[in-house]
């Protein structure tokens, strides 16, 4: 049986598309029957725009017909975390105070990929404005793990994730503020990219917590994340926090690692991680990481014990500074000049409105991270929580900055544990923060990092992850790429039965 | 003891222009309380003599050339708004009654 068009890689389908074996619309329109035929089960998109994403196909196939030289993944469809700005296409962040909301402009990254000639199918879920690990605390609806239906794909990128696994996009966008690319990967058996914060511009993401937000890919492998950061990545003048330097050499990275060797490259374990035990990890996925880590010292990887002392304040720094900044990022919805209104009947105040817009616009854990954000920022204990949360950020960040000093890149579970059933970890919200564990670190040093599919426990996928220094983006695909060349298949090749 | 009361928590949802139930009040005065109380462990670390590290890359103001050039056109920004009048963003009234 010949291979099916959806089962192919972004890189496959781009070569296919430019060596005229296949149309741009033809592998947009069969990832659009793939969305009609599994999505009513899986759940990952809120909105589709197939007429959209059928017209760009076709604009690239016409372009290449005529001989222009277009980006390496042109004709390649995409689907795109509900987070981005899309001008002319409704965005909601998953939250009922932006449910009826068509922008009318789209953000530097979704211009990217419009120039880029990757077609958008649609929007994908989340948890609402990105704040939550599991995707059940969407306001449209739970996404479903495409490996077992009863089970949490990951948050917040969940849809993003489960759109990938399920084969309904080769490649997505998501947006990693503690963990929301890497983390979906890992439970849904894909890949996921951090980039270096301030990498890939921030302008037109609807924003949660400013100074960790991250947009990056997800994928089925190292290389078509490379390519999509490459094409995503890059200074933006109207970011204040973007980088002003060139786009990481990510592909050739993976491109490197995807011959398996990795003589010359030392990998540090921390400690502190290591001690899963205490953390709550669970022995499966202990063991497929330990796997992983053969793996690489079988590709030739040094490995050492790295001790980052401050780890186990990462969790609390994290869940002071995140929730104070979206707070404040927050405010913007007030019921005046985009999203939902509430109240406003002629018998309540500007400022009852905009209580009862938030009120009924934000769903439980908006409201509650509001509320731990507004205390730890209020007169009185700014000091005690978000003062001392981020003086602990300065040392989590030197303790990293000690670490690459000794080592190429660190390796870590990218999850505690595997996907768990829906509704197991809603009652209490500090046992879903800590999904998160392993991957805040990053985001407080502001490094990147990427969750490779390492192996299964209980028939779920675990995911391994690679932490690099600031700006050394290449080398965490150089290790992702050579950790995939050990699997045959690849687990990501692996199509979960989706059942109903 | 805990951590923050009920009524604080009251005064937070006043703060953060947010309407609580009571039965909302119960649950975020008890579901923050556990979170806080998970987050005292940061005050054990001595940060005596540490920076606050408010963005993990260094900032450095951008400028742009002074020169003009097209922003939003109005009507595309207001079709977004809940309520609109005269080409401006109509809200409820500002002032009760009494004031």
């Amino acid at each position: 049986m010949s291979e099916r068009i959806i089962d192919k890689t972004a890189a496959e389908l781009a070569d296919d598309i430019r060596d005229g074996k296949l149309t741009s619309v033809e592998v947009t329109q069969a990832f659009l029957d793939r969305i009609a035929e599994v999505d009513d089960t899986v759940g990952a998109f809120l909105t589709l725009d197939a007429e959209g994403a059928l017209k760009a196909a076709a604009e690239v196939d016409t372009a290449l017909g005529a001989g222009e030289r277009l980006s390496p993944l042109a004709g390649v469809p995409i689907a795109v975390k509900d987070l981005f700005v899309t001008k002319g296409l409704r965005t909601t962040a998953s939250s009922k105070i932006l449910e009826d909301w068509i922008p009318p402009y789209d953000g530097t990254i979704v211009s990217r990929l419009r120039q880029a000639g990757l077609p958008i199918l649609g929007k994908t879920n989340l948890d609402e404005f990105a704040m939550g690990s599991s995707t059940e605390y969407s306001a449209f609806g739970a996404t479903k793990n495409p490996w077992d239906t009863d089970r949490i794909p990951g948050g917040s990128g969940g849809g993003s994730a489960a759109a990938v696994s399920a084969r309904m996009a080769p490649i997505a966008l998501g947006t990693d503020t503690g963990g929301s690319i890497r983390q979906p990967g890992a439970v849904t058996g894909t890949f996921g990219g951090k980039p270096t914060y301030g990498s890939n511009s921030r302008y037109g993401v609807v924003a949660f917590s400013s100074s960790l937000d991250t947009p990056g890919p997800v994928s089925r492998n190292a290389l078509d994340g490379a390519l999509l950061n490459e094409i995503i990545s890059g200074h933006d003048e109207r970011d204040s926090t973007s980088i002003p330097q060139d786009v990481r050499p990510v592909a050739e990275g993976a491109r490197t690692g995807a011959t398996g060797d990795l003589d010359g490259v030392t990998l540090g374990v921390v400690k502190e991680f290591a001690d899963g035990s205490a953390q709550g990890a669970e022995a499966g996925v202990l063991e497929a990481y330990q796997a992983g880590v053969e793996q690489l010292i079988k590709l030739g990887a040094t490995v050492k014990e790295i001790s980052v002392p401050h780890f186990r304040y990462a969790l609390p720094t994290y869940y002071l500074i995140a929730p104070s900044e979206a707070s404040s990022n927050l405010a913007r919805y007030d019921s005046v000049r985009y999203g939902l209104r509430a109240g406003d009947d002629g018998k309540h105040s500007l400022e009852q409105v905009m209580s009862l817009t938030r009120e009924a616009g934000f769903g439980p854990e908006v409201k509650r991270r509001i509320m731990l954000g507004t205390y730890a920022l209020s007169a009185g204990y700014i000091d005690q929580f978000y003062g001392q949360a981020q003086k602990v950020r300065t040392l989590i960040k030197r303790d990293f900055d000690a670490a690459f000093e000794q080592v190429d890149a660190l390796i870590s579970p990218t999850t505690p544990f595997v996907a768990f059933p829906f509704g197991s970890r809603t009652a209490d919200p500090y046992q879903m923060y800590l999904s998160d564990l392993y991957t805040i670190p990053s985001n407080l040093y502001g490094g990147p990092a990427v969750s490779v599919p390492t192996g299964l426990s209980e028939g779920m996928p675990v995911g391994l992850q690679v932490m690099g220094p600031v700006m050394r983006d290449e080398v965490c695909y150089r290790i992702a790429a050579a950790l995939e060349t050990t699997q045959s298949p690849l687990l990501a090749d692996t199509v979960p039965e989706i059942e109903e | 003891m805990s951590t923050i009361s009920r009524d604080e928590v009251a005064h937070l949802a006043r703060l953060a222009r947010l309407e609580v139930t009571e039965s909302e009040l119960d649950s975020f005065a008890d579901q923050l309380d556990v979170i806080l109380d998970s987050m005292k462990s940061l005050s054990e670390v001595d940060t005596d003599g540490v920076e606050p590290t408010s963005q993990s890359v260094p900032l450095i103001n951008v400028f742009r050339e002074d020169q003009p050039h097209t922003s939003l056109e109005r009507d595309d920004v207001l079709a977004g708004a809940p309520d609109t009048a005269e080409d401006r963003f109509r809200v409820p009234q500002i002032l009760s009654e009494e004031e």
